[in-house]
This record gives structure tokens, C-alpha cells and sequence, in this order.
């Protein structure tokens, strides 16, 4: 076991984790995060997808020990005080989801895309968001909630800094 | 019947689970409301036939976390074996590779996922077999086609037609081998202290739970099924597979503590089904103004040998179009692979594909527009069973879609349009799915503190049912659609059929609207809270065939050099009855459609011949469409109310948007090339091998 201290959608959490666990079953099995989902095992489809410093990453391509000292937001930490994010709020008036089991990893990612690319044209986000897949499948919904969503973020135009308005709410462990 | 005076039917309404999907809220099965559950992890043979002799837990035992090893030795006896799929851990028999024989209860997922990796296993291996082919000598004829329908039909003399016409065609064409691949792995959550609790990611709470109780030999009143929110389904999910068995057993080995079972998406390839793959042998006899005077498809594909699945992949040739001379047949090769089962439109998803194909090779022939060549044979009624058609408005469909799609400025000559390094050509093909509707179903309705409130233990796949069925019971009620809640996904409800066959609505809502109609005979308009009640639906009367029906068009973009496929455009016009939310629809069509597109140039499944297991088993090798992938998607639908089909007018919707769609790519590839390619995937190997240099 090695103890890590993790920062997870503005709350504070010191917990001991084997060397194998997975970010994502951290999240999901020891903290209760359970927005974020398993869809492949195999890095392929993005439906794990969180922010690890801000930038995207598929949660079970890394350890929970990786992302120590880290702060991490998942899709359950994007909305502020019960208001969407404008990604959510772009997918959830766009109807850019079906059965919803992509639809966290796809905002996840979106909003990476956007900062890097606050204002990309259609191919960039269909390109941005090759690695998420979508079975039912919205993708032209997902595009066009993603390109609306660069509208309405405009002209603060930059990802939105998920940590730095949060201050750590408490400490805790994530044991269950 | 009826009709409903419609204001809540036909809007634009926002899904009522948006919210919770956005913020990844809504629970899945794997998020049973529990304390601290162990975790199940499946133990798979790693031969294709034969015998286990032995399998060594020590090690497994042994590891810090184990609760419990589950075998063959020690598994529970089942109290019904008839359904040898979910016979599991009865018998040390191995009928196809990846089969279950074991499985690991732990504290973590860690541990019991490690701990079934350590299980020393030894086989008595027997020789297999797993290769379809026409050849086959053992090909036999199933006593019915998937779900009950006649496995031959014939009409007139097709031999002498083909003999006689002067057009004729005769050419054989293959489907792959799919898999569901929903985004949500098949799960279940088990809880058993003295009675069942599962949520299990179902199509069919009810389903579910009256094979679970057959299995184990359970009253109903001991088992309850909870799914309020499914990650797609598909099909795969329309009935319990191997594992929710085990994971039920893992239960009853841990009670009173939840067990949990999430397959890997590798382990969905071998336990949770898969469509055939199909050979068709498609023949057409025509006059020189492309009157078909015979039309027939003979089909070759699989099942597993423990248990008959049937694709119906014939049924579509028997409704299409009209011949005087007619023949389809299915034959069977029995194999040791896993079971097939239902994919998005079983049989007129991959039915569909043959012939379509086969009709733009024939207007090809002849000279004439493949539209036209579908007009000139359209049959005033229904070919197969002589029934007036409910509706019928393919033709309309096709026009529609000719003129959205630019159809008319088509140069029909193959190969001739060049953009830079591109090669540019359309397709079209027909779409057609039956109007199904269960026999079974119940709503309650309630009158709740001031609300209505509908009960039905109803699915949502994704596909909107917990916002469209409030949508018809407004209008049947009379009320404003913001009054009515309405409660889905548990066994605690109301029965409800399975969401398969595109009945959903059909079904549901028809025991939703009697019960609203019951609702207000009772009670009036000023009803007390607390009245309630319940309304079924009724089987359909049998006067009509009723199907829906569509047209897909599409641009395809061909490499030159490389052969790569591209598509730009695919447009699809249907004609599905009335349309309970658009919103909901469009989305139901188009990923329909993509599915299509995905089926058409990138997925297969690569059965390996050699050790019996599908090579491709994860999302790196089993390719599906991506965003970058699809161009612009569209769907529309004309106007059609149907009388017929049941109160709301309305037709299934989720599965026929796949349908022909792989036809009208590989149809739009040949004529961007003049290659025509009859085995899907049209990949760019098969493309480029007949593309010549220039």
C-alpha cells in the first residue's frame, strides 16, 4: 500500500492504495465517484475520461499512485453551486446523448479540447474527440453541443480553471 | 381504435434524464445503492471443446481478500438446465471457447480479477469446429426462424423464372460477424437475503427476473429487478446472459452482502451474443422494363451448438417487393462458437444488405434508375402473408430523400467522377422494419399529490422512453405533459415487455393510453390523490401487415490511390408513423444510421479458426465509427399517421435506421469506382485490388 493525497472535484482525500489500482477504480470504488464510468478497459473508448491537472486523461490508463499530489476533477465536479458547466449545459440542451454512458468522458474531453482550441472548427472537434466513442450514436449532436458550448464560453474563452475558484472543503478519507 | 387528440405527442420536449447524464448522476447497474459489496470476477476456458478435468484454486484461495472460488465442483445445482446457455457451472462440458467455468468472489476488484488469473485449469481437449461455409455437409434447417417464423417460404416457380426472364442475376453476398458492443459493459449487482435484489443493465426488468426465477427456482415474489438507466443495449441486453446467473450464485455464496459482476468489454465478445455472420445467395429474374418476376435469397449462418439461435435474415426478401415467383430458405450450421443472438434489427439488418445490393446490380443491368427499378416493383400488398399493408409509403421515402439528396443530377455511369485524388459516387437502398407490438404490458396510473403519475416496468436504453412515454399519457389523460411523472425499471411496477423489435413505445404506450382512458372512466377529471388505475395492452388484431418503412442515400469518397473510403453524406427519409418526440427520433435515426455506416466500412469480427475465439476482442481491434469518421448525418420522415398500428399511430424507430444503410454504401462505393464489393466490411483492400491504375 502507499499513501497518496489526491485533490477530487475540490475535496481533499488521503488514502493508502495498492500499486495496481487503477485511477479509475479509486475514484469509482474508493471515493463513490461513480460519474465516471468503465467502458473498455483498453485505453480505446474515453468514457473513463477526467481532468489530472487540468488536462484530460482516460482513468484507467493511469495508477491511482500517478495522479498523488494531484488534483482531479471528474465529471460529478463540474457544476457550481447546482449551475452546469457550459459543456453539460451545451450537451443537455443539444440532445448530445443517448443511453449518457459516453457523455462524461466526451465532456471531459470536449472541455480539454477547448483549451487547446477555444474556438475549433467542426473537423477539429470530430478530430478531438476520436477517442471517445459513442455506440448509439450521437456524434452529430455531440459536435454540434461542442461547438455550441465554444459560443456561449466565449470570450473567456480558455478551459475554465476548474481548482483554481475551490478551495479544499474538507479533508477526508475515501475508505467506504 | 381512437386516435389520441395529440398536443404533447409530436414536441420537441429535452429528455427528462439529460441532467442526470450530464452529470453522470444517473446509476447504472454497477451503482447498486450499497454498503460494502465483494466483487466477482469471471474465471473462462481457454479451449474451444472439450472437458475441464481439473481446476487448482489453491493459489487463488490463498490470496489475501479472496471470500470464495466458485466451480463446477461446488457451484449450486440449478433448478432448470433447459436453456444451455445459462446452465452454467453444471458440468465440466467446454462447448466453445471463453465459456464460464469458474469464478473469484473478493474484497476488490484487484484481488478478484488477479486471483482468477492465478486458477490452474486442465482440459481433455477435443477438436473443434467454427468455420461457416456453404459446403458444410451438416447444414440444417431450424424448425423456425428468430422469433417464430416459418424457416422457408415459396411462391410460384423460381427456377423456371430464372430460366425464362431475360434479366437475371445471380450472385452471393456476405455479412460479418457483429458484436452488440453497448458503451456500458454488461453488469449486475446481486443482493440475496433470502430474496433477490439485482440491478442488472437489462432491457427487460421483467424478463430478466422470470428467467432468473426459472433458473434458480425462484417464486416471482422473491426476485426484484432494478435498471432504471441502461448504457445501450442493442439487443445484447434483451435477455440474461451466462454471467447474471453467476453473479445470482456469487450472491447466494455471500449473503446479505452484495456481490458485484462487470464484465470486461473482452469478455462481452465471448458471453453476451453476437449477430451472425451471413452468406446470402441472392436471385432476381426480371423483364426488360425491370418487372421482377422472381426474387429469392437463401441463407447460410450459424448458431452455437448448445443453443439455436436463427437469424430471420430472409424476412425482409419475403415483404419487399413484388414477384409472382419467390423463395426464401435458411439453413443452420451448428458450431462450436458462442451464442448468437438479437443485434439492432436482427434479420433485416443483415437481410437487407443482399438484396439491396443485388437490386442496384440489377438496375444496373437494366439500364434504369435503381429508384425507378424499386418503384416499378412496389406490391399493393404485402407478398408474404396477402395482408393490405397498414401503410405503406416507401415510395414516398424514396422521393423524399431523391430530392433532399440532389438525386436527379446523378450521372448513372460507375467510375467516371474524379475530385483530385477522390473518387465521388452515391448510393441509395430501402429500409424496412416490422411494426411490432407485445401482447403483454400493464400501466398504472395514479393520481399523486397533484400529479399524475405512470408506472410500467419499462426500459430506457438511451432511447427517450422516460420522456416520450409521459408524452402520450398527457394526451390520452388530457393534461399538460409537465403534470405527469413517470416511473420506469423495476420489477415493482407494472409488467412490461422487453425493449426489443422497436415495440417500445407501441407497446407500452397502448397500456399506458388504457389505462388513462380506464383512469378517467373512474374518476373523471377531478380525481382524488390516491385514485389509480390500470390499463394492457391488447395483441395487435392480425388484419394488416404493418412495417415502417425508409430510404437511405449516401456520398462516398474513394481514394484513388489508396482505396480509402470516405462518407461525406448520408441522408435517410422514413416513414415510421407519427412521431412522438423529434428530438428523441432524429437521434434514434441517425444513430441508426451511423451504426449503419460503422457495419458497412469498419466492423468485423475475426473468428480465429484455429483456436475458436474472436482475435479482435476489445475496442483497438473491433473497430466502430468515431466522430471523425461521419460527415453529415441527417434523417427526416414524412408525415404518416397509421390508424392501424395502435393509438398513438406511431411505429418503432430505433432499429430501422440501420437498415440498408451498408447496402447504399456499398452501392454509393461502386458506382464512385465501378468496384463492386459483396462482403462487408467494405474495407479499401477489396476496393483498391479491383481499382484500375491509371
Amino acid at each position: 500500500m502507499t499513501r497518496i493525497t489526491v485533490m477530487v472535484d475540490g475535496v481533499s482525500y488521503v488514502d493508502d492504495v495498492e500499486a495496481r489500482t487503477l485511477l479509475v477504480y479509486y475514484l469509482r470504488e474508493k471515493l463513490g465517484k461513480i460519474g465516471t464510468v468503465v467502458g473498455c478497459d483498453t485505453s480505446n473508448c474515453g468514457a473513463c475520461t477526467v481532468h489530472l491537472n487540468g488536462r484530460s486523461v482516460k482513468s484507467c490508463s493511469i495508477f491511482a499512485i500517478q495522479a498523488d499530489g494531484s488534483e482531479i476533477t471528474t465529471i460529478e465536479g463540474l457544476a457550481r453551486d447546482g449551475q452546469l458547466h457550459p459543456m453539460q449545459q451545451a450537451f443537455h440542451d443539444n440532445h448530445a446523448l443517448q443511453c449518457g454512458f459516453c457523455t462524461p468522458g466526451m465532456i471531459m474531453q470536449a472541455i480539454d479540447l477547448l483549451g487547446d482550441d477555444p474556438d475549433p472548427d467542426e473537423q477539429r472537434v470530430r478530430e478531438g474527440l476520436e477517442g471517445n466513442l459513442c455506440r448509439c450514436t450521437g456524434y452529430q449532436n455531440i459536435v454540434r453541443a461542442v461547438l455550441d458550448a465554444a459560443q456561449k464560453m466565449k470570450p473567456a474563452a480558455s478551459a475554465p480553471d476548474e481548482m483554481s475558484t475551490r478551495q479544499p472543503s474538507a479533508v477526508a478519507g475515501g475508505g467506504n | 381504435m381512437t386516435a389520441l387528440h395529440s398536443r404533447a405527442i409530436g414536441r420537441d420536449l429535452l429528455r427528462r434524464d439529460g441532467r442526470l447524464k450530464v452529470t453522470g448522476t444517473a446509476p447504472y447497474a454497477y451503482e447498486g445503492p450499497l454498503g460494502k459489496p465483494a466483487y466477482c470476477h469471471l474465471i473462462q476456458a481457454t479451449i474451444a471443446r472439450g472437458r475441464v478435468t481439473g481446476m487448482d484454486t489453491t493459489s487463488a484461495q490463498a490470496i489475501d481478500g479472496v471470500i470464495t472460488v466458485l466451480t463446477a465442483d461446488n457451484a449450486e445445482r440449478l433448478a432448470s438446465t433447459e436453456d444451455n446457455e445459462l446452465a452454467v457451472l453444471q458440468s465440466d462440458e467446454v462447448a466453445f471457447r471463453g465459456q464460464i467455468i469458474g469464478a473469484v468472489i473478493a474484497e476488490t476488484s484487484e484481488v478478484a480479477r488477479h486471483a482468477a488469473g492465478t486458477v490452474q485449469v486442465t482440459y481433455a481437449q477435443e477438436p473443434h469446429d467454427v468455420e461457416l461455409s456453404v459446403d458444410r455437409a451438416d447444414l440444417y434447417k431450424p424448425y423456425k426462424i428468430n422469433p417464430a417464423y416459418p424457416t422457408d417460404t415459396a411462391d410460384g416457380d423460381v427456377a423456371a423464372a430464372m430460366a425464362s426472364a431475360p434479366v437475371t442475376l445471380e450472385n452471393t453476398y456476405t455479412t460479418a460477424m457483429y458484436h452488440n458492443n453497448p458503451m456500458e459493459p454488461h453488469t449486475t449487482t446481486a443482493l440475496w437475503d433470502g430474496s433477490l435484489t439485482m440491478w442488472d443493465s437489462t432491457q427487460g426488468v421483467h424478463s430478466a427476473r422470470s428467467v432468473i426465477a426459472r433458473v434458480f427456482g425462484f417464486d416471482h415474489e422473491q426476485v426484484r429487478v432494478v435498471c432504471p438507466y441502461v448504457g445501450g443495449g442493442f439487443g445484447s441486453k434483451g435477455t440474461p446472459h451466462a454471467h447474471v446467473v453467476v453473479a445470482v450464485m456469487a450472491a447466494r455464496a455471500t449473503p446479505g452482502r452484495a456481490v458485484k459482476l462487470a464484465l470486461t468489454r473482452q469478455q462481452m465478445f465471448f458471453l453476451t451474443g453476437y449477430r451472425t455472420p451471413t452468406i446470402q445467395k441472392m436471385q432476381l429474374a426480371a423483364d426488360r422494363d425491370g418487372h421482377l418476376a422472381a426474387i429469392a435469397l437463401d441463407v447460410v449462418e450459424q448458431t452455437s451448438r448448445i443453443k439455436e439461435f436463427a437469424e430471420q435474415t430472409g424476412m425482409p426478401t419475403r415483404s419487399m417487393y413484388a414477384a409472382p415467383n419467390r423463395r426464401t430458405t435458411h439453413r443452420l450450421a451448428a458450431l462450436d462458437v458462442p451464442v448468437p443472438t438479437w443485434m439492432r434489427a436482427p434479420g433485416e439488418c443483415p437481410g437487407m444488405f443482399g438484396p439491396e445490393v443485388a437490386l442496384d446490380e440489377l438496375a444496373e443491368q437494366l439500364g434504369l434508375d435503381p429508384i425507378e427499378l424499386r418503384i416499378r416493383n412496389e406490391p399493393s400488398v404485402d407478398p408474404d402473408s396477402g395482408r393490405p399493408w397498414s401503410s405503406r409509403n416507401l415510395i414516398a421515402c424514396l422521393r423524399e430523400g431523391a430530392e433532399r439528396f440532389g438525386w436527379a443530377e446523378r450521372d448513372p455511369a460507375p467510375g467516371v467522377r474524379r475530385q483530385g485524388d477522390w473518387l465521388v459516387g452515391t448510393g441509395v437502398a430501402a429500409s424496412v422494419y416490422p411494426t411490432y407490438r407485445m401482447a403483454v404490458s400493464t400501466a398504472t396510473l395514479r393520481y399523486e399529490r397533484s400529479r399524475y403519475v405512470v408506472e410500467i416496468g419499462a426500459a430506457d436504453l438511451g432511447t427517450g422512453t422516460w420522456t416520450t412515454l409521459p408524452q402520450i399519457a398527457a394526451d390520452a389523460l388530457g393534461v399538460d405533459v409537465d403534470d405527469v411523472d413517470a416511473r420506469i425499471g423495476d420489477t415493482d411496477y407494472p409488467i412490461a415487455s422487453v425493449a426489443g423489435g422497436s415495440s417500445g413505445m407501441s407497446t407500452w404506450g397502448s397500456a399506458i393510453v388504457e389505462a388513462a382512458r380506464a383512469f378517467r372512466d373512474k374518476f373523471g377529471t377531478d380525481p382524488a390523490d390516491g385514485d389509480e388505475a390500470e390499463g394492457s395492452v391488447s395483441p395487435p388484431t392480425g388484419k394488416y401487415a404493418m412495417h415502417a418503412f425508409g430510404a437511405q442515400f449516401v456520398e462516398a469518397r474513394v481514394h484513388a490511390d489508396t482505396g480509402e473510403i470516405r462518407v461525406p453524406r448520408l441522408l435517410g427519409v422514413f416513414a415510421a408513423g407519427r412521431i412522438i418526440n423529434p428530438r428523441t427520433a432524429r437521434s434514434q435515426f441517425i444513430g441508426g444510421m451511423t451504426m449503419g455506416l460503422s457495419m458497412a466500412l469498419h466492423e468485423q469480427s475475426v473468428l480465429d479458426p484455429r483456436f475458436g475465439h474472436v482475435v479482435n476482442h476489445d475496442f483497438a481491434d473491433y473497430h466502430i465509427s468515431v466522430c471523425a469518421d461521419v460527415g453529415d448525418v441527417q434523417a427526416h420522415w414524412i408525415d404518416e399517421y397509421d390508424p392501424h398500428v395502435n393509438a398513438m399511430g406511431s411505429k418503432g424507430i430505433g432499429e430501422i435506421g440501420i437498415v440498408g444503410t451498408a447496402a447504399a454504401v456499398v452501392n454509393a462505393v461502386h458506382h464512385a469506382t465501378g468496384v463492386r464489393v459483396r462482403d462487408l466490411p467494405v474495407t479499401l483492400d477489396k476496393v483498391l485490388a479491383q481499382l484500375t491504375p491509371n
